[in-house]
């Protein structure tokens, strides 16, 4: 890295509950993305403390699997044998590793391309079984970063509905990185609005609506046009309504 | 039926046919072969003209006899050469060096170029050395390694291994430098350590650039083979050459040198095989 050291995250502090769903939204360059790194033990903290269940996040592992925007698939694995990966890095036992797979595929809809490579795949496919290797290992917290920003509006759409329903069959602690306030509001329990320069944690809304939500409901979208306003006065320091 | 929906309807059918136009019916095999050998042509008309112009032009310039033998002399002397049992030898004195060189280059070359591309500290203290020897051309050391090993297999050996063992290092170090990092993070959050990280990830990722790299090794190995026969050598297809030439039998020199171009083909198209075999997953190539 060339250049002067930039101070990425300031003072960002929260806690997620367990089983929640907990998104992070914000500007380019707010640090959501370094946040979610340091989460998943990629980048340490120059200073503070990151903990999982009372533990301090030292290194990357799977009780803190990632999904990645660019889905990250190892291209010389089968379907299969990407959702594998981490199990066998566990040492889980063999038919129990079958098992799970066989489960993980059948829970992300792939039954029928468990033999294909990734190229072979759509994009939104790529992604599911980008999921379903992260959900293979069981982690406390998900970490998803971006997962549908490359997915074409409809496909993204459908993922969400489908990552919500994998959610509501297997509860689990979910942390959100995206910069679209209407994906945001669409899946989430609580939403950390950031703001850039230096990255910070400036608020963080409930969003109380059940689920599934409608988007053209008044209420959510008073909600999502409050904190796009918000947004756009923290951006570009405007108080244009 | 109004105008709207009947124009739609043609527009619908004008796309189907666009979409069966894209989609050409899959031709019967003998079609495929003939369209295969029709491009040709052009290295057909290659040969047809010269082997007019060494024919007719003899009767202008009889020099032109050694000058420049027709191609059917190409094959008469492979005919020639081949009867008196000589012909096979020398092809596989040749691949035999070739084969032994470029492998010695990828069992050594392959290792060091991964442990290059994966540890800075490595890279940081080998580079310089190897940045040292590698702008000296392998024809270079002809004269000292024939001063070391004497004219034979190990000295020709040599040459070729120096000649391959700096792209295969090289290709190998960019191939395991430049793995993807979502690829390296994915494999860390896993659970994947060192070992298990470099086997399941680098490695794999690094496969193509490796195949690259013994490909154009064995590519310049086999041009450091031709010219360290042509200097010094028992046997093998540049000897021949280069014998043929104290000889006049230019059918010789051009049988030697159409032979060294088809090994040489058949030789990276082998790899290319290999290289698909080993990597079902990869596109290209």
């Amino acid at each position: 890295m060339k250049g002067e050291p930039l101070l990425a995250l300031l003072d960002v502090n929260f806690q997620v509950v367990k089983n929640e769903f907990f998104s992070i939204v914000g500007p380019s360059g707010c640090g959501k993305t370094t946040l979610l790194n340091l989460l998943a033990g990629f980048e340490a903290p120059t200073r503070g403390e990151l903990k999982v269940g009372g533990e301090a996040i030292r290194e990357p592992g799977w009780e803190r699997s990632v999904v990645f925007q660019e889905y990250a698939l190892f291209p010389w694995y089968t379907v299969i044998q990407n959702i594998r990966y981490g199990l066998q890095r566990k040492r889980v036992p063999e038919a129990e590793q079958r098992r799970l797979v066989d489960h993980y595929i059948g829970l992300v809809g792939l039954r029928g391309f468990e033999s294909r490579y990734p190229r072979e795949l759509s994009g939104g496919m790529r992604q599911r079984v980008s999921i379903a290797r992260a959900l293979a290992v069981n982690p406390s917290i998900l970490l998803m970063d971006e997962p549908f920003a490359s997915l074409d509006i409809q496909t993204r759409e459908y993922m969400q509905d489908e990552l919500l329903k994998i959610w509501e069959r297997e509860p689990k602690t979910v942390i959100f990185v995206t910069h679209s306030i209407d994906e945001a509001i669409k899946l989430s329990d609580r939403i950390a609005i950031m703001a850039p320069r230096p990255g910070r944690v400036e608020e963080i809304k409930k969003v109380p609506f059940e689920r599934p939500r409608d988007p053209t409901n008044p209420e959510v979208v008073g909600l999502a046009a409050d904190v796009k306003l918000w947004l756009r006065q923290q951006v570009f320091g405007s108080k244009t309504e | 039926m109004n105008e709207a929906s009947r124009g739609a309807l043609a527009e619908a059918d004008a796309m189907t046919q666009l979409a069966a136009s894209m989609v050409p019916p899959p031709k019967p095999a003998w079609r495929r072969a003939l369209t295969r050998i029709s491009r040709l042509w052009l290295l057909a008309a290659f040969l047809i003209v010269w082997e007019l112009v060494s024919i007719f032009g003899q009767r202008i310039n009889p020099q032109l006899d050694v000058m420049l033998p027709p191609p059917t002399a190409v094959v008469s002397a492979a005919v020639d050469l081949i009867g008196r049992g000589v012909l096979f030898t020398h092809i596989f004195d040749s691949l035999y060096r070739v084969v032994l060189a470029v492998s010695v280059a990828t069992l050594l070359g392959v290792p060091l170029g991964l442990a290059m591309g994966w540890s800075r500290r490595i890279r940081a203290v080998v580079d310089p050395l190897i940045e040292f020897i590698r702008p000296i051309p392998p024809l270079a050391w002809i004269p000292l390694s024939i001063l070391w090993f004497g004219i034979g297999d190990v000295q020709i050996v040599y040459i070729i291994f120096l000649a391959a063992f700096f792209p295969v290092v090289l290709n190998s170090l960019a191939g395991a430098r430049d793995v993807d990092t979502y690829l390296l993070r994915a494999g860390l959050s896993l659970g994947a350590r060192r070992w298990t990280l470099f086997l399941t990830v680098v490695l794999p990722a690094a496969l193509p650039q490796i195949f690259t790299g013994i490909r154009v090794g064995l590519g310049i190995g086999w041009m450091a083979l031709v010219a360290g026969e042509l200097v010094a050598a028992p046997s093998g297809l540049g000897y021949m050459i280069n014998n043929a030439r104290t000889l006049f039998r230019s059918d010789y020199i051009l049988l030697g040198m159409v032979l060294i171009g088809i090994l040489g083909l058949a030789l990276d198209y082998l790899m290319r095989q290999a290289a698909r075999l080993a990597m079902p997953w990869h596109v290209g190539q």
